[in-house]
């Protein structure tokens, strides 16, 4: 495969980044539903729950390993793309045209690429210390306290800060994404075409918000106690 | 009215180029923005100096000849519109004009704002044509067309080919140019025998040739004096992907 | 001493042009890859020509002085394209198409030739629908027509207002296909400077690299040229900016006769002339005359009032409004032939009545089309021309009547051919608008497309093929011969010639003088003395030109001024040409009006006896008299009538 990516038309590039960047929207669908755990149920049992299923369901755990490779491919398609369009206007204008498209679009590398620095801090505060960390029994079963671990990591005021700023960058990646996607695809019609782009407003806004509001409810709350 | 141009130029494609400073007064409102620049050359030419070249042809907005990035856009402040068609009276309260050449890497300036857009016509020589020769076809009512795909047809085809969607792409893509063509055969009876493998050879030949990726933005939809629609694009796309699934595999 | 001979085909009129392919000579494929064709022109003509040439399976080198070949001027064509269909079964026919060209042009073109031309019409739109040119269509799928000055059925093939374009690219598909394939080579950016004449046929041609300035030599076993007409003689014109008569007119200097140059058409339904920096003139497509009606104030004092700002057309009353060419000419009204409803428009405003700020317009109005038939159906029809027209002039079509007012268009003075299209120089052949042909003393809206596709698609294919019968056994030509060195060595000269000069004046001051005293006096209106005064003026604008004219730069890399001195350099002879030709000329016909010949009614007066015939000019020297030949012209399949649009 890396042998022939370099190869794919652009327009086969296009639209491997589509369909990878929906396959990733609904892994963030999935993350924000186990997250709200947190919100419907403080003292975290629900949560755990659900983070065991996740840990444990032989299902979920080879989705894993498309979800890791979905990441890769979308960012090295992603870079491979964006250098690709650097090299293509070699000599820029005096007076850069900034009217007339969506503002989002424009920045989908920049955006990226600090979703992608969030995504490996993110990855080294609970993924790694999940897999090969210390993680406290929750009460008195046999499941990881992820909970607990989340709200200890909500509690500091400089990560909750960061956090909230990618994830707004992340709602204007997605604004642009879901909805770019589908034109990727070939799908690009009178009457639907208005609703996608709806669809992509409301969805980049409810998952950027989604997890924002568990962040900050988190991190304002005396109910959670790390 | 009074303006400050600020020009590129650049003696020929070797040479590097910068931007100079002009000044040209009393122009009338009615006139062309390249009547504006006619006014400016005879005055260079009489101070013997060499006047700025532009690709220039119809002046009615049709050959694709005329290709100045005025301010910022191509084609200048208005929009479905080309340069040669703008008049002065939209630059009221404008005192300087920045005017470049269309930049792309497949787009090579040759002199001063003009440039070369043979990558265009290579696209179009790799398959962006129906293979019909000279004689032996069939009477033109034998081939039905339904009115609405024949005009959509036509919107597609109304493509001048004058690259403003490329000049206006971050990316320099030329995706909505190929998109046109491929979407004017496409959404015909007579080009659907060789529509799968058409947008494969183009798709190709528009890669080598060192456009950027299309990254939807949808600048060269604002900037196009045709009005040429994205979703020629998505049209291109999807007759790409049926190519891909149906075609047998290719020599490109 | 040059003899014109037509070679038309023996034969009644209707088999001639299969006689003629059933008797042609026909060149064996292995030997066709052996020859060699130079086209110069990419519009209609050339593309269509050199395309089908490769399709054949000769070597073809085809050369245009665009950045593409898709940017010639035939792509600005608006209106259509005619073919004898008969779709409607409205009466059509060829014979009827073949009647209708020769009695729009005045009974001034050779019946072969126009029989052929609307014999071949269908296979045109057949050809051009395969190659997926997107047609107008109806509801029910079949294509729709549109009907057209000078004619009384609906015989119009149109793409919105684009068809030029349309049938361009059309053609720059088939070419784009030959060059893929091998058949075809493009040399874009290269103007042809000279042809080159070796043994007495023409063997290859000079360009020039306008882009790096170089002189380059091309041989091949022939060379045809389609390199347009010379509207731009006028400096405004509706041509393209690059549009120009050079190839002609060096051709016409190496001995191709050069056929009625005065026989220009001037076109009602322009874009009048704003001021003095003005660099060309916008056509509104003639279609625009099917739904829009055609007046000026019927009373002096309106008119004043409007030009002077103080009135607008609206505030007119119906009662007070002349639509003139509807009193003139009740059968026709608005769609009366280009040239009459020119000259009416220029007549009333000559008498007083034209409105807009120079007194020199008339009003193409709208609002009866739009009340009978709704704003939408007008804005599907003419939606772009009248978007066209708002961003020009500022003023909205939907609203105001539009102003109007002729403008130079289209030449049917061209270089003279046979009915092969083969000049006077033996494989020399000339094509499309370059040819004087088919349109007599003025060509029918919507027969330019069709002629330029005739010639490229159906008739060059069959006789160049013809011609190179016997040249199967010629090798191909060295480059390095005394004849391409000599044809180099003329064009250096003249080129450092006009560099040389270093004078105070641009080339454009005096292309402005040259268009002015054409505008003037070889224009709509033309007299005795009139003619010989532009010959005088220009022969002296000619002489002040070889001395003032201000070139910066040298031969090298790009240089603008350098390509329209020389331009010009030809339309100085040309213009004194086209002046002797009207002079000679003493009858009105077509587009060819003398004021000293014309009816009680101000109609054209044709005097068949003494001018029946096509008027070639042999080249003699320059600030020599040419030699007038004259072809006679026979109607055996038509009776020779007066024009009358009016019943």
């Amino acid at each position: 495969m890396s042998n022939s990516i370099l190869q794919y038309s652009s327009i086969t590039k296009k639209i491997v980044m589509a369909l990878v960047g929906l396959f990733l929207l609904m892994f963030l669908l999935v993350h924000l539903a186990v997250n709200s755990f947190l919100i419907f149920d403080p003292s975290r049992a629900l949560f755990n729950e659900g983070a065991h299923f996740m840990a444990t369901n032989p299902l979920i755990q080879s989705m894993q390993y498309f979800l890791f490779g979905g990441f890769i491919l979308h960012i090295i398609l992603g870079l491979i793309l964006q250098i690709q369009n650097w090299l293509a206007r070699p000599v820029r204008y005096k007076i850069e045209g900034w009217s007339h498209t969506s503002p989002f679009s424009k920045f989908m590398i920049h955006t990226g690429i600090i979703i992608f620095i969030f995504l490996l801090i993110h990855f080294i505060n609970f993924f790694f210390v999940a897999k090969f960390g210390e993680v406290p029994v929750f009460a008195d079963t046999e499941m990881e306290d992820m909970g607990l671990l989340v709200i200890q990591v909500f509690k500091i005021p400089g990560y909750v800060a960061f956090y909230v700023v990618a994830l707004i960058l992340l709602a204007f990646h997605l604004h642009h994404a879901f909805q770019s996607a589908f034109q990727s695809l070939g799908m690009n019609h009178s009457k639907y075409t208005p609703f996608i782009k709806g669809l992509s407003t409301v969805l980049s806004v409810v998952i950027s918000l989604g997890f924002i509001a568990i962040t900050l409810v988190i991190f304002f709350s005396s109910r959670y106690q790390a | 009215m009074d303006f400050t141009l600020k020009i590129w130029r650049q003696k020929d494609a070797k040479t590097r180029g910068s931007f100079q400073t002009y000044k040209v007064t009393d122009i009338s409102s009615d006139s062309s923005f390249l009547e504006m620049l006619d006014i400016l050359n005879e005055s260079l030419v009489l101070k013997g100096e060499m006047p700025i070249n532009f690709d220039n042809d119809c002046r009615e907005g049709i050959c694709g000849a005329c290709s100045l990035y005025v301010n910022g856009r191509p084609h200048g402040p208005d929009t479905e519109i080309t340069i040669c068609q703008v008049h002065m009276r939209k630059f009221k309260n404008v005192g300087t004009i920045v005017i470049e050449p269309w930049r792309s890497k497949a787009f090579p300036v040759l002199s001063d704002l003009m440039i070369d857009r043979s990558a265009f016509d290579k696209i179009i020589q790799a398959g962006g044509y129906i293979s019909a020769s000279t004689g032996g076809v069939p009477d033109a009512n034998a081939i039905l067309i339904r009115k609405e795909k024949a005009d959509e047809s036509m919107d597609a085809a109304a493509c001048i080919g004058c690259g403003a969607c490329v000049a206006a792409c971050k990316n320099a893509s030329a995706m909505l140019f190929v998109s046109a063509k491929v979407s004017h055969l496409a959404l015909l009876p007579q080009g659907q025998v060789e529509a799968k493998r058409r947008v494969q050879m183009m798709v190709a030949e528009m890669d080598g040739q060192g456009f950027g990726n299309c990254t939807n933005t949808g600048a060269c939809e604002a900037e196009c004096p045709k009005g040429i629609k994205l979703t020629y694009i998505a049209r291109m796309n999807r007759e790409f992907i049926a190519g891909k699934m149906g075609a047998q595999k290719m020599d490109l | 001493m040059i003899k014109l001979d037509p070679k038309i085909p023996k034969g009644p009129l209707a088999e001639k042009w299969t006689n003629y392919k059933s008797a042609q000579k026909l060149v064996n494929p292995a030997n066709k890859r052996k020859l060699e064709i130079i086209v110069v022109g990419t519009g209609l003509a050339g593309a269509a020509a050199a395309a089908s040439f490769g399709e054949l399976g000769f070597k073809v080198k085809l050369f245009g002085i665009h950045d593409s070949p898709r940017r010639a001027h035939s792509i600005a064509a608006q209106g259509g394209i005619n073919a004898n269909k008969n779709y409607r079964n409205d009466g059509d026919s060829t014979y009827r198409l073949f009647y209708d060209t020769i009695k729009g042009g005045d009974y001034r073109s050779r019946e072969a030739n126009v029989y052929r031309l609307a014999e071949v019409s269908g296979d045109i739109i057949d050809q051009c629908v395969a190659q997926g040119v997107p047609f107008a269509r109806e509801y029910s799928g079949y294509l729709d027509n549109r009907s057209f000055g000078g004619a009384l059925v609906s015989r119009t093939f149109y793409a919105k207002g684009q068809t030029g374009q349309q049938l361009l690219l059309g053609a720059y598909g088939a070419l784009s296909k030959e060059i893929h394939n091998g058949s075809v080579e493009m040399f874009t950016r290269q103007e042809m400077l000279d042809v080159v004449i070796i043994d007495g046929r023409a063997r290859g041609i000079i360009t020039k690299n306008l882009i790096t300035g170089e002189i380059e030599r091309h041989a091949a076993h022939t060379v045809v040229i389609a390199t347009g007409g010379y509207g731009n003689v006028f400096f405004l014109s509706t041509n393209a900016m690059n549009s120009n008569a050079s190839a002609v007119w060096r051709i016409y200097k190496r001995g191709a006769l050069f056929a009625n140059p005065s026989f220009t058409q001037i076109h009602p339904t322009c874009i009048p002339v704003h001021g003095e920096s003005q660099s060309k003139l916008t056509l509104m497509s003639e279609s625009l005359r099917n739904d829009g009606r055609i007046w000026v104030p019927r009373k002096k004092e309106d008119a004043e009032k409007i030009r002077k700002g103080q009135m607008k057309p609206v505030q007119i009353p119906e009662a007070d409004r002349d639509y003139y060419l509807e009193r003139r000419y009740p059968a026709f009204g608005n769609l009366v032939p280009r040239d009459v409803a020119s000259r009416a428009a220029k007549e009333r405003c000559d008498a007083g009545f034209g409105v807009g700020t120079t007194g020199l317009a008339v009003y193409l109005d709208f609002a009866d089309s739009i009340k009978r038939l709704g704003r939408n159906v007008i804005e599907e029809r003419y939606g772009n021309l009248f978007q066209i027209y708002e961003k020009i002039v500022d003023d909205n079509p939907y609203e105001t009547p539009m102003m109007i007012y002729p403008a130079v268009h289209y030449t049917m003075g061209g270089i003279w051919v046979d009915y092969e299209l083969q000049t006077t120089v033996t494989g020399l052949f000339a094509a499309g608008e370059a040819n004087f042909s088919d349109h007599g003393a003025n060509r029918l809206g919507a027969s330019a497309l069709m002629q330029g596709l005739s010639d490229g698609y159906f008739v060059l294919p069959y006789t160049v093929q013809s011609y190179l019968a016997d040249q199967i056994n010629v090798p191909k030509f060295k480059t390095n011969t005394p004849e391409f060195d000599a044809a180099e060595k003329g064009v250096r000269d003249e080129l450092n010639k006009l560099l040389g000069i270093k004078g105070k004046q641009t080339v454009d001051t005096f292309h402005k003088k040259l268009g002015r005293i054409m505008w003037d006096y070889v224009g709509m209106g033309r007299t005795k003395e009139g003619l010989e005064k532009a010959i005088k003026m220009i022969k002296e604008t000619r002489d002040e030109f070889w001395k003032d004219v201000k070139i910066p730069g040298d031969l090298n890399g790009k240089n603008a001024e350098l390509e329209k001195a020389w331009r010009l350099a030809d339309y100085l002879e040309l213009g004194e040409l086209m002046a002797r030709d009207a002079l000679v000329r003493e009858e009105s016909c077509g587009g060819h009006f003398r004021e000293e010949y014309q009816t009680p009614d101000a109609e054209a007066l044709r005097d068949d006896e003494k001018f029946m015939f096509v008027g070639a000019w042999e080249f003699t020297g320059v600030d020599k008299e040419p030699v007038l030949h004259k072809e006679p012209l026979n109607y055996e399949y038509i009776e020779v009538k007066t024009r009358n649009y009016k019943e």
